[in-house]
């Protein structure tokens, strides 16, 4: 077929200063870039001159579907961020319409949103450090990480009824109360997962192939990681122990003990052993909220957000009307603006909004931290061999739909 | 669940002797087909969690002859769209599509590329049928493993069941 | 800790206190889009706000002065964050550039360029980053209509 197919960017440079250098377009659709991401470096033999990151392949209009769509309706939209760890989207986003609306959640639910918002972490990180190790051809330690995930995943649906996506948490609460026996298989998951990683650990840590592709390759200083904006394990992984649950501490955190690792120097290696200790710090801090998990409700009594029972919808008017109103108008959040931000499993999530009182948002803007993690790959990129393209994109864990939005 | 049975002859009489050894031809050379699919994963967005989930030890398509994954569209068979396509994303799909050799399915894994999901925007493609012919479509948001390897089934009994043309238009 | 750096950076930044409030935690300054490139400036070097956030926008389509530019700033050492905001009229939508401040302001000027139209005097780098070469149009803006559609490829049948 003689289509001529536009291209949707445009390079930032076509000629290099060095005549022997040639221009290598790697992605969007290479099983390296996750199939969102498009690298145009500048080679000279096998080490990469000049890089030129272009993202948004996944631009998908979160922000303008967000202006359409009721306070309580962007909940699946926000799931589909980081759909690695999509619990923590939903309660960043639950937590900043809560501050502005002015209501406090529920212990129970405080309690619970910490423990899922850790278990969803577990889950992000192992799947990043799953991809890592996949595209560096680690296939046996690869299938032990997703075989630990899909226990996690199926864990998951058993309370919130899906694998991936969840739309769990709601303004004011969540969906609904833990099913009977979850906690127990909670516990018996964690030990899996300690000896799945035992293994993993035996595999890799001081494999002689996997320190040569990862010791200090794509290093970044704390200075650099500060001046491009980067957060999360990324940032601590360059010795900075910087994050917002120690930091700004929010839900539960405060209350919890628990540390947070840093790494030496700001290479591969050190992102993957920052990941590893942050799984651990996790399952540490998993196991010491299924003990403080109080009884109670999980949702505030408070109408403007929270729906009615069920059975009082169908049995009186008043609440009939309410369900009615919050289901059709959305719930009124009063006029204002607020930034608040988690600690995503990347880095800083943070939730602008702006409303002008109506059911329906006036903005939702996301600072994602994977978007900023791209504004500074390149100085990951730029002076290493083409091949550690491959490790540093997978520890930097771009997540395209965060990422592009 | 019932057993899916795999027709053995197609829904054409053969009239005569060429005929039937035409349809014979096409059922031998379905069912090597259909146990030997190689896909290329155009993986973009959220379903790529499940299409890890799917690819790997739990599920495990080497069951179904779908394993190994071929990153290069020309030593591919089976193309899966797993995940939303932009339009910015758009021209680089048709321009994989259009290097595959034939024969090739497309496989729209997931909401987003069967329709556009909840994604009715200025960003994003409502359904990748607009832009190339698909096979098969698998909804869910993602779906779960279950149903896609559901759908590889059905694409094997589509395969089994067409006529496949190797030689020329005739035969 | 946190609210007396706050208070002493309003009492800096705003001695009059008309243009700073303090709402959920966070330090508002309002500025002039003239006076943004030099409050930044003092807010890095004399206060340790080191984290450029975020840059984005707000359309307000029925004021004079259309556009509400919004920054995001953090201190690593003292734990607060500050949220400048400075107007701009939709005939001259013309901000200063942090880039030569921050790095990460790079991609998010891009960003709020395409998405706004906020033209960021000084960023050179100005492609399109989410969308794509030759998308007319800014589609955040209120007055864009969610579902035009700008194909790339011709559609089939």
């Amino acid at each position: 077929m003689d289509l001529k197919l536009p291209n949707p960017v445009r390079p930032a440079f076509v000629k290099t200063e060095h005549d022997d250098a040639v221009i290598v377009n790697i992605g969007p659709s290479h099983p390296a870039t996750h199939g969102t991401v498009q690298i145009i470096a500048a080679l000279d033999g096998e080490k990469v001159l000049r890089a030129d990151v272009h993202c948004g392949y996944l631009h998908r209009g979160f922000e303008k579907e967000c202006e359409d769509h009721t306070w309580h309706n962007l909940i699946p939209y926000v799931d589909r961020l980081n759909y690695c760890s999509a619990l923590i989207n939903d309660f960043a986003y639950c937590d900043a319409v809560e501050q502005l609306m002015g209501v406090a959640i529920t212990p129970r639910a405080r309690y619970l949103r910490t423990l899922l918002a850790e278990y969803s972490r577990l889950a992000d990180h192992l799947t990043c450090v799953a991809a890592t190790l996949m595209e560096l051809g680690a296939m046996t330690a690869f299938l032990y990480l997703v075989m630990i995930r899909d226990y996690i995943y199926e864990h998951i649906a058993d309370l919130t009824g899906a694998r991936v996506t969840y739309s769990y948490g709601r303004i004011g609460g969540l969906a609904r109360d833990l099913p009977a026996g979850w906690t127990a298989r909670l516990v018996a998951i964690l030990d899996q997962y300690e000896d799945f990683i035992g293994r993993v650990h035996g595999l890799v840590d001081r494999n002689r192939i996997f320190i040569d592709r990862m010791r200090n390759v794509g290093v970044i200083t704390t200075e650099d990681a500060i001046n491009w904006g980067y957060t999360g394990p990324i940032l601590r992984s360059t010795g900075a122990p910087r994050d917002l649950r120690k930091d700004t501490p929010y839900l539960a955190y405060a209350e919890l003990d628990f540390e947070v690792p840093v790494g030496i120097k700001g290479d591969n290696y050190d992102r993957y052993y920052v990941r590893m200790r942050e799984m651990d710090e996790s399952v540490h801090m998993i196991r010491q909220l299924v003990d403080m998990l109080p009884a109670g409700p999980i949702n505030v009594d408070d109408p403007r957000c929270v729906l009615p029972e069920k059975s009082l919808v169908y049995g009186e008017i008043e609440s009939l009307i309410t369900h009615f109103k919050l289901i059709m108008d959305g719930p009124r959040v009063p006029a204002g603006e607020i930034y608040v931000a988690h600690e995503g499993a990347n880095g800083e999530l943070g939730f602008y909004l702006v409303s002008d009182g109506s059911g329906t948002p006036y903005k939702v803007h996301v600072r994602a931290p994977s978007f900023v993690h791209m504004g500074g790959a390149h100085r990951m990129l730029e002076g290493y061999q083409l091949a550690d393209v491959v490790p540093t994109f997978g520890s930097i864990n771009m997540i395209g739909g965060e990422c592009d939005r | 669940m019932t057993p899916r049975t795999i027709p053995i002859r197609s829904e054409r009489e053969p009239r005569s002797a060429f005929e039937y050894i035409a349809t014979r031809k096409d059922e031998l050379i379905g069912w090597a087909r259909k146990f030997s699919l190689f896909p290329y994963p155009f993986v973009t967005a959220c379903c790529a969690m499940e299409f890890m989930a799917v690819s790997s030890s739990p599920y495990d398509t080497d069951r179904f002859g779908a394993a190994l994954p071929r990153f290069s569209p020309r030593q591919a068979d089976l193309l899966m769209v797993v995940g939303t396509v932009t339009h910015k994303q758009a021209p680089i799909l048709l321009k994989v599509y259009e290097q595959m050799c034939e024969p090739k399915w497309v496989m729209a894994f997931g909401v987003c590329a069967t329709s556009g999901g909840f994604y009715q925007n200025y960003a994003a493609v409502a359904g990748i049928d607009r832009i190339i012919p698909v096979d098969i479509y698998i909804p869910g948001c993602p779906p779960r493993p279950e149903m896609v390897i559901d759908g590889i089934m059905q694409l094997q009994d589509k395969i089994a069941r067409s006529q496949h043309l190797i030689v020329n238009k005739s035969f | 800790m946190a609210a007396s750096i706050l208070d002493t950076v309003a009492g800096e930044l705003d001695p009059a206190g008309t243009g700073s409030t303090l709402a959920h935690g966070t330090l508002v300054l309002v500025v002039p889009a003239a006076q943004l490139r030099g409050t930044v400036e003092r807010l890095k070097a004399e206060f340790g706000f080191d984290l450029f956030l975020d840059v984005t926008a707000v359309d307000w389509p029925r004021d004079e002065l259309r556009f509400e530019v919004v920054y995001h700033f953090y201190a690593t050492t003292h734990r607060v964050r500050v949220r400048v905001k400075t107007r701009v009229p939709a005939a001259d939508p013309t901000v200063d550039s942090l880039t030569f401040l921050y790095g990460s302001a790079r991609f998010m000027e891009r960003e709020c360029h395409e998405m706004y139209g906020i033209a960021f005097r000084g960023n050179d780098d100005l492609r399109p980053i989410l969308l794509y070469e030759g998308f007319k149009g800014h589609p955040l803006r209120k007055d864009y209509p969610k579902q035009q559609e700008q194909p790339l490829v011709p559609y089939r049948k």
